[in-house]
């Protein structure tokens, strides 16, 4: 790792203030992407402030038709969470096949989310689910947020704080991870939120999250795992790596969509 | 530099770090505690975990920085009065190590994992729990028999430490 | 049977300190004054170096020296050796490049070690190391052995002009040729045996000594056999003379082959410590270990059984293309040709083989041995075939293994073994009692209701262990015999110190050899210690590996003790005023025949140290013997494994149901320990067969080179083993053990590979055998189906 100066603010305004201020600064939230990073020098911020000291910034509440959750909440919160698991049972279990249980104690949602890794997994509830993305600033729907290959809509001085997700009639996230990693090879996660339904996925694109339109039209016509045979997701513009070509990716989503309708309609 | 201080294994330790030092190295460098091991620089082998405020993290993904004002216990920080805690005693009744360098993380997630999840735990669900754990020598079949055990023996002891909230 | 003799499940002596945090590995030693040493590594897989400029490195804080391979040769420092001389079929030798610690000239794979920055701190060692300018002229590579011999193919070294270290060959061709003139059926498979990185956990690491008051250096290094360390370290590449260096191998966490060998990192921490007039640790990052420890495996295979119309082996034709690395390593050459081609028998009658190995350089690391050494490699070739053929002839893959089994011995192999005992059909007919395979069909259809392919596969698995006697390996070529040596020492007080050139590095030799010491001097275990993994305690030995400790450290001790015993025998005829052939030694107890008159052990070596009883002309005061054992006969556990898979065809994952292993170990000294071994072996085989494999890209860049890409088994990855012995004891051995170190890895993978298989009808399923894979193998298959 290369040298640098370390920041620990007390509050989100302090943390906002720092952020204008110092130099080639980065965030930390769990450190699970940003420290193997550093510690492979292939970051060198000057600056690291630390968001574990910041309270507020933590925490999972029920409001209305919607589940708010802190940025800096851990995957196993809300993994754990009553709340979660009552209102968005899918959610909870996809943060629970997050890396592993010691990355899950440490990992927060705000972190995931702002990394936009194209294998993550919270990319893929949160544009199934339309979820907002909360931030210092202003509020982003999920769709515009995650604009490519770890890019997002984030601008300069600003911080992720909440994220709002809706409730869905039904849900579920199915994940074919990468053996070796632990990162999605494929994850698909469906949702129906009255007439409408998503499909997204993550792991497989080149450009990270997408949705299939073709597996939403015809869930929307039916919402049975049914519904989707014989819909093929082309393989152009899949990732392609030791672990699964593009072909194998797009026949993977076929079948993880299909286990994700049957679970979600209880068929599983 | 900048000055942490923590408690670990029930002492308050102080020391001035440069803010690149990970907690793991904190540990073996700075106090000597050289139970905690690095096996890997991806965080993935487990060998480095401790408790942080009553959970298991991986110790080599962690600023000691972070830390400051935390409660951190090691594999040195089990036994009690001389008395080993019962996940220990487990792994060396079941012969749940084999070189003993996985071990101490091993023992330390195993821990939380009994946390988690209760003290009544199936195959199944250690063998998903040991995700973040990895052992090239025993196969896990021991390991999986002394986590179960140990989480039995747990069951008498002192109740566990809730994770802070 | 006492409590803690041999034969019983006695826990583990050294699990203390390791469940406590208190091992003492190599990166928790830390010397007063130390400096930190970090290896500025090769980018490039093929290139020439120009120029290196450490002007800038050596000006940034904190570093002490900047050293490269110049300074190397300035000081007269040699290469690394490997100790194992094989002849082409031509009789010519090997064709051994240089092997300098660091680069001279040239870099020949990515992670080969250009200079080495030593600092004040790791940090600043780090820092300097990018500030190293190196100006190099790339080359093109070469990675793939089956290109490496092909004209126009990069040339690795200018001491072969087509990459080819030796075209090695062993058995009988026109013979073999014969046999498959008289064949009815012929199996043929291409076979390539995926390169693995071993992966112990407890990574690579050296600190490097030097006193000048002494003019001595030590060496605190993770090695498997320190001795050998400081044997090639002194003879060889001349750091220092063998009285002047001292090797000491604390706790060492995991080897599995990877810590046997002499490496450039320890070699200059040692060399550097004199240089800079500080003591200098390395301990190797991951990445590191992936890029630059020893690989294992990675051969390409065409093999041809012989049959007749009933089933019986013929004949066995072999040729292998054995990728060696860049570099020779310090057993390399042996691996894919003396710890393979004998193995080819398998546990087969079989009449005639015969087997080539052509041995190439190519631009990655270098490949030596990895648990199982070259029998992995030859049980998966003759399992395979052996499997491929009972489905080809449709006969039953048990029934066909038990056609061929060999019934008689000691048997002849046509490939230099001499088996001495086996009872290949006793561990057959357990392992299918144990696996239920009577009930297999009704399993399968219960999977098939679940739309899931159930698939069982053999492995009847042989390994030649006790390595080894040295007039035999002398003979094939080994620079070293491989005896192994033991002292015991006998304190005045009772208790006893037992110093063995074995090396535990998770084996549980503390717990192992003690017990053997308390069942024969009939004193209790916590009187035992046992020393090792210090040249200057223990004088020599030649370390573990290939299954060994047992069969040839365990016999040194035993030896020695019989020669206690033999001296406490004149004590107590002395101390009794008996006659020396009257005294009998039983249960901790020398006594006088036919009398009550007895003496405890205790009191024997009490008396033995006081000397009042004797003269110093009658007898010599003391109680300490040591021993040299060098066996007779390699030692050759085999059994059978059996694995049920189920497999998904939609996903193509592969689930291991079942695991059976029967193994025939011989005596068994602690079952517990014994079991764990067989665990971890069919771990590392199923990690093998599964999840893992070493990839280089065309350029010669190491894709796996971390965790993230290269997969280790976990514990979701694997079921729980059943496990069951039958016993014929070694008869060569004088304690009847065989071994029990590799069995799983070298059974495991063929088991595995055959159960897939089976389940997917389609034979064609390479290692790892990953989702992607299985699933194109159902697809195949399908398609084949649809044909039809």
């Amino acid at each position: 790792m290369y040298a640098f100066d370390y920041h620990r603010p007390k509050s989100l305004r302090q943390a906002v203030n720092l952020l204008a201020k110092v130099e080639d600064a980065k965030l930390l939230a769990g450190g699970h992407t940003l420290l193997p990073t550093m510690k492979q020098r292939l970051a060198a911020p000057a600056n690291i402030i630390d968001l574990n000291g910041i309270a507020e910034l933590a925490g999972i509440e029920r409001k209305g038709r919607a589940v708010v959750i802190g940025a800096m909440t851990r995957h196993a919160d809300v993994a754990e969470s009553p709340i979660v698991q009552e209102a968005i049972p899918a959610l909870a279990e996809l943060a629970d096949q997050i890396g592993d249980p010691q990355v899950r104690n440490r990992g927060t949602i705000g972190g995931s989310i702002a990394n936009n890794d194209p294998a993550a997994d919270y990319p893929a509830a949160c544009i199934a689910l339309g979820a907002t993305i909360i931030t210092n600033k202003r509020k982003v729907p999920a769709e515009e947020f995650f604009t490519g290959l770890f890019e997002t809509a984030l601008e300069e001085g600003e911080i992720i704080t909440r994220v709002s997700f809706p409730l869905p009639s039904k849900a579920a996230y199915m994940k074919f991870p990468n053996p070796a990693s632990r990162y999605a090879l494929v994850g698909v996660f469906v949702a129906k939120r009255g007439a409408e339904v998503r499909v997204a996925v993550t792991g497989a694109g080149a450009d990270g999250v997408f949705r299939v339109g073709a597996m939403e039209e015809a869930l929307k016509a039916r919402f049975s795992p049914k519904s989707l045979e014989g819909i093929k997701v082309p393989s152009k513009g899949l990732n392609s790596d030791i672990h699964a070509d593009a072909d194998y990716r797009a026949h993977l989503i076929g079948v993880m969509a299909r286990r994700a309708v049957a679970n979600a309609t209880g068929k599983a | 530099m900048a000055t942490v201080s923590m408690t670990v294994n029930g002492k308050h330790v102080s020391a001035d770090v440069e803010p690149r030092t990970l907690l793991v190295q904190f540990l073996r460098e700075h106090l000597r505690l050289t139970g905690t091991h690095v096996g890997c620089d991806t965080s993935q082998c487990g060998a480095c975990v401790v408790h942080l405020d009553g959970r298991a993290v991986k110790s080599c993904t962690t600023l000691a920085l972070t830390c400051d004002g935390a409660e951190v216990v090691t594999i040195e920080g089990l036994a009690k009065d001389g008395r080993l805690h019962p996940m220990q005693e487990a792994f060396r009744d079941n012969h749940g190590l084999q070189c003993g360098f996985c071990t101490p993380g091993m023992i330390m997630s195993a821990i939380d994992i009994v946390r988690r999840k209760g003290h009544d735990l199936d195959e199944h669900t250690i063998r998903e729990e040991l995700e973040g754990n990895i052992c090239r020598c025993t196969g896990y079949h021991n390991i999986v028999r002394a986590v179960a055990a140990g989480a039995q023996a747990m069951k008498g002891g002192e109740p566990l430490k809730k994770a802070a909230e | 049977m006492s409590a803690t003799g041999i034969g019983a499940a006695v826990r583990r002596k050294e699990d203390q300190r390791f469940i406590t945090g208190k091992g003492q590995y190599t990166d928790d030693i830390n010397r007063p004054g130390q400096a930190y040493a970090y290896f500025l590594r090769s980018p490039h897989a093929h290139a020439t170096i120009k120029k290196i400029d450490a002007k800038a490195a050596l000006a940034m804080p904190g570093v002490i020296a900047v050293l490269t391979g110049d300074d190397l040769a300035a000081d007269k420092i040699g290469g690394l050796i490997c100790g194992w001389m094989i002849h082409s079929k031509d009789g010519s030798p090997m064709k051994a490049g240089p092997h300098p610690a660091l680069a001279q000239g040239k870099v020949r794979y990515v992670g080969d070690h250009v200079a080495v920055v030593v600092a004040e701190s790791l940090a600043q060692a780090k820092d300097a190391a990018e500030a190293v300018k190196v100006d190099y002229a790339e080359l093109k590579a070469v990675v793939d052995p089956a290109a490496a011999q092909k004209n126009g193919a990069p040339q690795v070294h200018d001491v072969s002009s087509d990459n080819t270290v030796y075209q090695w060959h062993l058995g009988d061709k026109a013979a073999t040729d014969a046999a498959f003139k008289q064949a009815k059926h012929v199996t043929r498979l291409d076979l390539v045996n995926n390169r693995l990185i071993p992966n112990a956990i407890e990574p690579r690491a050296a600190i490097g000594e030097y006193d000048p008051g002494t003019d001595a250096y030590t060496l605190y290094t993770t090695s498997q056999n320190p001795h050998v360390a400081r044997l090639v370290l002194s003879a060889f590449v001349g750091i220092a003379p063998e009285h002047k260096l001292r090797v000491i191998a604390p706790d060492v966490g995991g080897g599995f082959g990877s810590k046997i060998f002499i490496y450039a990192e320890e070699t200059v921490c040692t060399w550097a410590a004199k240089k800079v007039g500080r003591p200098v640790k390395w301990t190797a990052e991951r990445s590191e270990s992936f890029l630059a420890d020893a690989h294992g495996r990675d051969h390409v295979t065409r093999a041809e059984l012989a049959l007749d119309d009933r089933g019986r082996i013929l004949g066995l034709r072999v040729k292998t293309i054995a990728n060696l690395g860049a570099y020779l390593s310090t057993f390399a050459s042996s691996v894919p040709t003396y710890l393979y081609a004998p193995l080819l028998s398998g546990q087969y009658d079989i009449p005639a083989i015969y087997c080539e190995v052509d041995g190439v350089y190519t631009n990655t690391a270098p490949v030596d041995a990895y648990r199982g050494a070259g029998r992995p490699e030859a049980t998966f070739v003759v399992e395979r075939l052996v499997e491929v053929a009972a489905r080809e002839m449709g006969l039953d893959p048990a029934a066909l293994r038990k056609r061929n089994y060999i019934k008689k011995f000691p048997h002849q192999t046509p490939v230099i073994m001499n088996y001495d005992i086996g009872n290949y059909h006793a561990s057959l007919d357990k392992a299918l009692e144990l696996a239920d395979y009577q009930n297999f069909a009704k399993r399968k259809r219960e999977s098939a209701r679940r739309g899931r392919l159930r698939g069982i596969g053999f492995s009847s698995y042989i390994e030649a262990c006790g390595i080894a006697p040295s007039q035999a390996v002398g003979s094939l070529g080994a620079g070293v015999g491989l005896w192994e040596s033991a002292e015991v020492r006998v304190n005045p007080t009772g208790s006893v110190e037992i110093l063995t050139g074995s090396h535990s590095h998770g084996q549980g030799h503390e717990t192992t050899f003690a017990q053997l010491v308390s069942d024969r001097l009939g004193i209790p275990i916590e009187h035992v210690t046992v020393i090792h993994g210090d040249t200057d305690k223990v004088q020599f030995g030649m370390g573990t590996y290939g299954s060994r400790s047992g069969a040839v450290g365990m016999a040194a001790i035993a030896k020695a003790i019989d020669k206690v015993i033999a001296k406490g025998k004149k004590v107590a005829a002395h101390v009794l005023e008996a006659s020396e052939g009257d005294i009998e030694f039983k249960d901790g107890k020398f006594t006088v025949a036919g009398t009550d008159k007895a003496l405890g052990f205790g009191d024997v070596a009490l008396q033995a140290y006081i000397a009042h009883k004797f003269s110093g002309q009658d007898l010599e005061p003391g109680l300490k013997e040591g021993a040299f054992y060098d066996p007779t006969n390699f030692t050759f556990p085999a059994g059978m494994h059996i694995c049920e898979v189920e497999v998904d065809p939609q996903t193509g994952v592969t689930t291991i149901e079942r695991w059976t292993a029967v193994d025939d170990f011989g005596t068994v000294i602690n079952p517990m320990i014994v079991e764990g071994q067989v665990h971890g072996g069919v771990a590392q085989g199923i990690g093998q067969a599964l999840l893992e494999g070493a990839r280089y890209d065309e350029n010669g860049q190491l894709v796996t080179a971390s965790f993230m890409d290269y997969c280790m088994p976990r514990a979701g990855d694997l079921p729980s083993f059943t496990v069951g012995m039958t016993t014929t004891p070694c008869p060569s051995n004088p304690l009847g053990i065989k071994g029990c170190g590799e069995a799983g890895a070298i059974a495991a993978p063929a088991a595995v590979i055959n159960a897939i298989t089976d389940a997917v009808g389609h034979e064609d399923v390479a290692m790892p055998a990953t989702p992607q894979v299985v699933w194109r193998a159902c697809q195949k298959a399908a398609q084949r189906m649809a044909a039809e």
